[in-house]
């Protein structure tokens, strides 16, 4: 027997479990209750509710990563440097929350921001009022950038952390001011990681439904809570399915506008 | 010399800022799950009373043995499927390995709710009932890759003349397998697999979609947190933050030590 029919189960499994059930995913949408080939999904969703409900994902998701990566560049391009002590277990303290249950990271959100939350008693205690913060877009868009934050360190600070620290010194011995450095040398050459880590922030993002839920009790709804309501609590597949699909081919034109950037997908990927 | 010693301190502030945001909640979470009153507002005193009612609580006994039946079945299949996997795709063509690579790429390319969903009308459709077997299926599917993706490294590292030199010697294939490659390739495989349970352990969006009469831990903090906070949540999220904590430190460990040999 040839060695390469050793990878023929997962070659099956694969095919099965992750090309089969996405044309599931296409077949339910197209189809009604009973099996009948429709459109009909389609219309319902093509709705001004559920176009408003596409736009605050697309919107919180796009702010989500602007912000993770105004805050997740500097910290990637301080973790690489060479002026720092423990700088590899700094690296693995900030990477770490990305690899735990993001159920359990927003509950500790909620402790937070609850009205009778641990941020609330502080603020009494020092004799400030009261804030509600559950429910509104802040708190949503705190607990997103929060769970996301990792996954834009990660791949800048490997493509930093790959990148000829010669070049750097060469800029600088030539008279570059060190902010020209940052912007004519350094961000060039990280672009690659910065694709990576905005489609692994997006991608998450845009798609989240438990975060949304649980830090505004439903008063944020965003498409992931819209799909969860019609495959879990409804049970119109049919229609959740048109939504998913509509979803799904948002992001591959996303991701492959994103690939223009960096044609030859350089960027850090997980592991 | 003193604009780098600013330098320097303005980095630190930063990364320190950063460190708190992720760890703050946390800690505080952590706390909470030893105070004895029920309100998040006041310290009233130690206990270990929520981790006592946790241990009392029959629906979240039953959570955790589906959370490791799972776990510990899932990462079983993806090992040997991961492995064998790796060895085929190292042996193929670079055509046939690269049509495989993308097929690998796929769930991770695919948000996790599609993945789920897409699992579930498979399944909803061949009337396989939603329960602890077809999380477990879908477990396999997203753990898989992470084997592969471990084992492939180390197989490249391998001398190549190894196997072919048993072969010649005599040795039947699937003796050269046992005795040539899988000692070779071990590290990695034992990397896989601790890395496949962690991310088995903490799945929640593949797993609720995929199950509805088994749930995992996951599922029930969900489920809890829908209804509001409640203490015991917290003694069980801080039991799962350490076990995942503790295992993906080992993962990092055993790499980190490849890497410097």
């Amino acid at each position: 027997m040839k060695r390469s029919w050793y990878a023929s189960p997962y070659a099956l499994w694969m095919v099965l479990f992750t090309a089969v059930p996405l044309l599931f995913v296409c077949y339910y949408a197209f189809t009604d209750a009973s099996g009948a080939f429709t459109v009909g999904n389609f219309t319902k969703i093509a709705q001004p509710m559920y176009l408003l409900v596409l736009w605050d994902s697309v919107r919180l998701a796009f702010l989500c990563t602007v912000l993770c990566l105004l805050i997740g560049y500097p910290t990637a391009y301080f973790l690489s440097g060479r002026d720092l002590n423990h700088a590899q277990s700094l690296v693995v303290l900030i990477l770490v929350p990305m690899w735990m249950n993001f159920l359990l990271r927003t509950y500790a959100m909620m402790t937070l921001f609850e009205d009778n939350g641990v941020i609330n008693s502080l603020l009494e205690a020092v004799g400030l009022p009261r804030l509600h913060m559950i429910g509104t877009e802040g708190a949503v868009l705190t607990g997103m950038v929060y769970n996301f934050l990792p996954f834009m360190v990660l791949p800048i600070y490997t493509v930093l952390k790959k990148m000829d620290y010669s070049i750097i010194e060469a800029a600088e011995d030539l008279g570059c001011s060190p902010l020209r450095v940052v912007t004519r040398v350094v961000l060039p050459m990280s672009v690659p990681g910065v694709v990576s880590g905005v489609t692994m922030v997006f991608m998450p993002a845009v798609t989240t439904f438990a975060i949304s839920r649980l830090l505004s009790s439903g008063m944020i709804y965003l498409v992931g809570d819209m799909i969860e309501d019609y495959f879990i609590s409804m049970n119109n597949r049919n229609v959740g399915s048109s939504i998913s699909l509509v979803m799904l081919v948002l992001i591959i034109l996303s991701i492959g506008l994103l690939r223009k950037v960096d044609p030859d997908n350089s960027g850090g990927g997980l592991w | 010399m003193n604009s780098h010693r600013t330098s320097r301190f303005l980095k630190g502030t930063w990364l320190a800022l950063v460190l708190a945001f992720l760890y703050i909640p946390i800690i505080v979470m952590i706390a909470l799950s030893f105070n004895a009153s029920v309100s998040r507002a006041e310290w009233t005193g130690f206990t270990l009373g929520w981790y006592a009612k946790l241990f009392q609580s029959r629906q979240i006994m039953e959570a955790l043995k589906v959370t490791l039946e799972v776990a510990v079945v899932a990462t079983a299949v993806s090992v040997v499927i991961g492995t064998l996997g790796a060895i085929g795709m190292h042996a193929m063509n670079a055509g046939m390995a690269n049509v495989l690579n993308t097929l690998s790429y796929l769930p991770m390319t695919t948000p996790d709710i599609v993945t789920g969903v897409s699992l579930m009308l498979m399944f909803v459709f061949t009337r396989v009932p939603l329960g602890k077997w077809t999380m477990i299926m879908a477990h396999v599917t997203f753990d898989t890759p992470y084997v592969l993706f471990s084992v492939m490294p180390k197989l490249r590292q391998m001398n190549p003349n190894l196997y072919e030199a048993a072969l010649d010697l005599g040795c039947h294939p699937a003796k050269a397998l046992t005795k040539v490659i899988l000692p070779e390739i071990n590290p990695g495989i034992v990397s896989g697999a601790l890395l496949a349970f962690t991310m088995s352990l903490d799945d929640f969006v593949i797993s609720y979609f995929t199950s509805n009469t088994d749930q995992n831990l996951a599922m029930i903090v969900y489920s809890a947190a829908r209804r509001g906070v409640e203490p015991t949540m917290y003694a069980l999220s801080t039991l799962m933050f350490i076990v995942i904590m503790v295992l993906l430190l080992a993962v990092n460990r055993r790499s980190g030590l490849e890497n410097m040999g």
